[in-house]
């Protein structure tokens, strides 16, 4: 059968080979999983539950529950000091992934480019790619903190540039720009007309600052997309529901193409999100306590080990340099399965700038990554040019 | 103490009472300070006696389902000057008294009790708990099922992490 162009022109993801090959091991302790080991709480399934008894099975306004979009909306001005209207400026999607396939094809005619900050989520190069439009990576390092510079920016833009496109706290790097760094994208996003498409599922998990929501910054309501969800800090991956606000137009031209391409979201899961947003915060700074502990104990035991890692400010990866040690990233990711037993990403499949690193998400209980600890050093042990760099247990 | 030490310490204590098994490098992990000056905030909770003990959740069913537990609830004339304290001193000081409450509502003690059989668990009640003076009702509750202690479902195996083992 012949398929599209578009599609044979993607790369397989680099993440489903190594997924296929951890399916038929036993004893891995798997650092390879992108979501939360935080279960949904059960008040927020019990309110699911609660809707299905009450019959509540039918189709949605196709921008989603008017209750959730008001929630959103709450949220956001207490969280953020942002105002978006629940009826025009918010739209209830199938997870972050649906807002952002919509805001690609919403934003882009063929030919038009967005520039993607790299190392990055999997998706983004596809999904705009998908679009008809051509993503444009800019490689940043772990010495700049995996965030791009103003200059770097400025040399990927060129005539067809429509957006650039953002994710901090970020995956998989954990990069949390600071304010400065952040005004200094906002100033080109300024200065070349572009939107900015903010993915911040990962708001929540900023341990070493106060997370900025990019539409606060000066100027830059106007001109982004908030996009923003459930699946990690409320433990919902599987419900896929998530939000996009931003000015009316663009949210009314991504509702355009959702009605008739999703219609709306899970009614379950949109009566399930209205429950998480009353979650208290204190239980929610918990969960994130508990990351932040293992964080330390994590990026302080690769360290020690011999694995150089900064300290991630945000999410819950540690993205620590292997280059050290001779490999490739996709060699060390395949031998530690094969010979160390722990299954991590390497970097590459996260695109420029993610050679030299492997991906470990601590979104794992401690005695696992302890464990995990343990078996990566072994086998470190056995490589070239591995020398521990941190004498103590806690790095940053 | 100032905020900052007072919510390392509660986070210390927090974490410990959900796994008393935590070692001061984990709990120095999770507040951001070093593995001895952890187990320094740790030793002084203990001196101060805010940390009481360190226990195990249990089930009993799963090893001795003969075992009895039984909340007993207990209706007592406060005395002047030392209210309720002295007959609530005189019940918990008996060691099968797990632990004993003062709560509102109906009755005014809440005793929970547990013994190797009915028979031992009665006559405590019978010959220990009702004649203390003061007391002037006692109504026994036995425990025919656990499904939850201290924070631990009991009645349903942990549930294993289902998430695919590599996801991006």
């Amino acid at each position: 059968m012949r398929l599209a162009r578009s599609v044979e022109a993607i790369p397989p993801s680099g993440i489903r080979k190594l997924f296929d090959v951890v399916a038929q091991m036993d004893d891995v302790v798997s650092l390879g999983v992108g979501e939360p080991d935080f279960g949904t709480a059960w008040r927020v399934r019990e309110a699911a539950i609660y809707g299905l008894e009450r019959g509540r099975t039918s189709y949605t306004g196709n921008s989603g529950l008017l209750e959730l979009r008001q929630a959103v909306a709450a949220h956001l001005r207490r969280r953020h000091g942002l105002g978006y209207e629940p009826e025009g400026e918010i739209l209830i999607s199938v997870g972050v992934s649906e807002a952002l396939d919509l805001a690609m094809r919403a934003l882009l005619d063929p030919g038009d480019e967005v520039i993607v900050p790299q190392p990055c989520y999997v998706a983004y190069q596809p999904c705009v790619a998908l679009a008809g439009g051509v993503p444009v990576a800019v490689g940043t390092t772990a010495a700049e903190g995996f965030v791009p510079s103003a200059e770097a920016l400025r040399a990927a833009i060129g005539p067809r540039t429509r957006a650039i496109l953002l994710n901090y706290p970020g995956n998989p790097t954990g990069a949390v720009p600071d304010e400065a760094a952040l005004r200094a994208i906002a100033a080109v996003a300024a200065e070349h007309d572009l939107v900015v498409v903010s993915d911040e599922i990962y708001d929540r998990l900023s341990y070493d600052a106060p997370h900025v929501a990019f539409a606060t910054l000066p100027g830059m309501r106007q001109r982004t997309l908030l996009l923003n969800g459930f699946s990690k800090t409320y433990g919902m991956t599987g419900w896929r529901v998530g939000y996009a606000a931003g000015p009316e137009p663009l949210i009314a031209a991504m509702t355009k193409i959702h009605q008739y391409t999703a219609l709306c979201a899970s009614r379950q899961a949109q009566e399930a999100a209205i429950e998480a947003l009353r979650v208290p915060d204190r239980d929610v700074q918990a969960m994130v306590d508990d990351y932040d502990g293992r964080r330390r104990l994590f990026v302080g035991g690769l360290n020690r080990i011999g694995l150089p890692c900064h300290l991630p400010q945000g999410a819950f990866y540690a993205f620590p340099s292997i280059a050290q040690t001779g490999l490739s990233a996709e060699a060390f990711a395949e031998r530690l399965l094969l010979e160390g037993r722990v299954a991590v990403v390497p970097g590459t499949a996260f695109g420029a700038g993610g050679e030299g690193h492997i991906r470990c998400s601590y979104a794992t209980a401690l005695p696992k990554l302890e464990e995990a600890l343990d078996r990566m050093e072994r086998f470190v042990q056995t490589l070239p040019g591995v020398v521990p760099t941190v004498a103590t247990g806690v790095a940053g | 103490m100032t905020d900052g030490e007072g919510e390392r310490t509660r986070k210390i204590l927090r974490a410990l009472e959900a796994d008393a098994r935590r070692t001061p490098a984990d709990l120095a992990a999770l507040v951001g300070i070093g593995s001895d000056e952890a187990a320094n905030i740790v030793a002084g909770l203990e001196r101060r006696g805010v940390i009481r003990a360190y226990r195990t959740v249990v089930d009993w069913d799963r090893v001795s389902p003969d075992r009895v537990v039984a909340f007993i609830d207990v209706s007592v004339t406060p005395q002047r000057d030392v209210g309720f304290d002295q007959v609530a001193a005189r019940i918990y000081r008996h060691p099968e008294v797990r632990s004993v409450h003062l709560v509102s509502g109906g009755h005014d003690l809440r005793v929970v009790v547990e013994g190797p059989t009915i028979r031992e668990i009665s006559a405590f009640v019978g010959e220990k708990l009702a004649p203390i003076d003061h007391v002037t009702a006692t109504n026994t509750h036995f425990l025919l099922k656990a499904y939850k202690e201290e924070h631990s479902i009991l009645v349903e195996e942990p549930a294993d992490d289902d998430r695919l083992a590599v996801t991006p």
